[in-house]
């Protein structure tokens, strides 16, 4: 167990998931997914490609609306009060960079007053230096590397100072330093901040580091949740890895499924 | 409760794009500009031909600068609209507590500020150089041109809902809206010009009756209020139709995915 891991006394859910159902047509996407985060927990959400991960986090982020099932955050339904349920909410994703033609500043300043913050060029200026941005400040964000468009987006995110933070592969595109670094940050949102944070990722060694528990979810069910180790000791596997590849590759039966 | 500083920042978003961009900042000017230029020398030169007494400057030039504040205001919703479809938006803009109303209001606000640049330009022009008074129109001109804005933010935000169903490749119908749309408007020639058929359609077009009340005035025949009550209504039920309709197509695309489909694609 990591250092960052340790200390976490997890309270209240900021989010609850109950029964989530998405059917796209014959297809079955999410099927009865419920699970909770806490204040100031780390949940990993894993799963192999197609799994309904990216589903799962647009339906918490209200972009695409449960077949069945309900989604409350920090109290309010998404689906009855979407906007309140999404003003201490935040997200960063891979495939959902900040439009490049507006500047680094440019677009804190815009989506800070679309979430409504307070002071809110003091909170940009903390932000471009918390994520090492102040030199790209005014550089359009589309010109800059994949790692540090990641960076804004993370900026972006923690503008609202969300209680509940949805990062869907957050570290794909920066390298093992930067990497290191936003995964201690992220930490201390965490652990100071008292956030819950939903983290997708495909790097096992990243999950490990950082998650307190972690969901596996593969064609759309939610086959396993745990703490990383206790998982590890559960099914005698010697790295999250390992476990993955064999979840991943189990054929989806109900037996499976209730194991 | 529509909020004012996230409505505040679709415009601020526009007014970014437009300092940091003189592609963008050009088009609210040129178009205009080359449009007054263009029918300025034709109503020149038809009066020069034409017997005397015919105001071609009041009757023609004005409806080009009526009918382009209308197609401005237009562009100006949809425009600021495709912004996020360019930049592949919708996901960062609609996972947020902005309200669809914030949204469209922005839109709508945004298209004010672009369009009365647009107007002032048009009016500059066409008074200096050509010689239009809009004194001709009288006090009318005001409820005409909000006539004409109501029915512009309308046709807008229907253009935009009309992209948000479709997908980002239907961008390429809005464009020519307004085209399709001018002969039934009876901008050039008065309505009993055209078929039966097309006067019915005329007559849910509140640019028609603005036109059709242009020319009467240039003639000296007045201009009635209740057909200006009936147009700004008209406009108004339109106005509201159209916000109505985007809701529904937005709640549409949030449940069947769209929204976030259009994020993860370029225009196809």
């Amino acid at each position: 167990m990591t250092e960052a891991n340790t200390h976490r006394s997890p309270t209240q859910a900021v989010l609850r998931v109950n029964a989530l159902h998405k059917q796209f047509g014959d297809i079955v996407a999410v099927d009865s997914v419920s699970f909770d985060v806490h204040a100031g927990e780390i949940v990993g959400l894993l799963g192999p490609n197609g799994a309904g991960k990216t589903t799962t986090i647009n339906m918490i982020l209200g972009v695409l609306e449960p077949s069945t099932g309900t989604i409350v955050i920090e109290g309010h339904d998404v689906r009855k009060a979407r906007s309140r349920a999404l003003d201490r909410t935040n997200f960063a994703a891979v495939y959902a960079p900040l439009p490049g033609n507006l500047t680094v500043y440019q677009n804190l300043r815009f989506f800070g007053m679309i979430y409504g913050v307070r002071s809110l060029s003091e909170r940009i200026e903390a932000l471009l230096e918390q994520f090492d941005l102040q030199r790209f400040r005014d550089r359009k964000c589309g010109v800059l590397s994949s790692g540090e468009q990641t960076r804004v987006c993370l900026a972006k995110a923690m503008l609202n100072r969300p209680q509940l933070l949805l990062l869907d592969e957050p570290t794909a595109s920066l390298d093992p330093a930067v990497a290191h670094d936003i995964r201690a940050k992220i930490r201390d949102i965490a652990v100071q901040g008292g956030a819950g944070i939903l983290w997708t990722s495909h790097n096992m060694y990243e999950v490990e580091e950082v998650c307190d528990r972690v969901l596996f979810l593969v064609r759309g069910r939610l086959l396993l949740q745990g703490s990383p180790q206790a998982l590890l000791r559960e099914h005698g596997a010697k790295t999250l890895e390992e476990l993955f590849v064999r979840i991943a590759r189990i054929p989806l039966t109900d037996a499976a499924v209730s194991a | 409760m529509m909020r004012l500083r996230p409505t505040a920042a679709i415009v601020l978003r526009q007014f970014y794009l437009m300092r940091g961009s003189p592609t963008r900042l050009l088009p609210m000017f040129a178009w205009v500009a080359i449009d007054i230029v263009l029918w300025g020398f034709i109503t020149r030169y038809l009066s020069s031909v034409s017997a005397p007494g015919i105001n071609f400057v009041a009757g023609l030039l004005g409806a080009v600068l009526l009918w382009d504040f209308f197609t401005r205001v237009m562009q100006g919703v949809t425009t600021a609209f495709f912004e996020d479809v360019w930049s592949r938006n919708f996901l960062n803009i609609f996972a947020t507590p902005l309200l669809i109303s914030e949204y469209v209001g922005g839109l709508v606000l945004t298209s004010i500020v672009t369009s009365v640049i647009g107007l002032a330009v048009m009016l500059l022009l066409a008074t200096t150089v050509f010689g239009l008074s809009f004194f001709a129109y009288g006090i009318l001109l005001v409820p005409f041109l909000l006539v004409l804005f109501l029915f512009g933010i309308a046709l807008g935000i229907f253009a935009s809902a009309m992209v948000l169903r479709l997908g980002p490749a239907s961008e390429w119908l809005v464009w020519p809206i307004p085209a399709l749309l001018s002969p039934f408007a009876g901008v050039f020639y008065p309505l009993s010009t055209l078929p039966l058929w097309m006067r019915a359609i005329a007559a849910l077009l509140p640019p028609s009756y603005v036109f059709e009340g242009m020319r009467g005035i240039v003639a000296g025949n007045g201009f009635s209020v209740a057909t200006l009550a009936a147009a700004l209504t008209l406009a108004v039920i339109e106005i509201v139709a159209a916000c109505w309709f985007f809701s529904h197509v937005f709640r549409f695309a949030v449940r069947t995915g769209l929204l976030a489909r259009y994020s993860a694609e370029s225009v196809s």
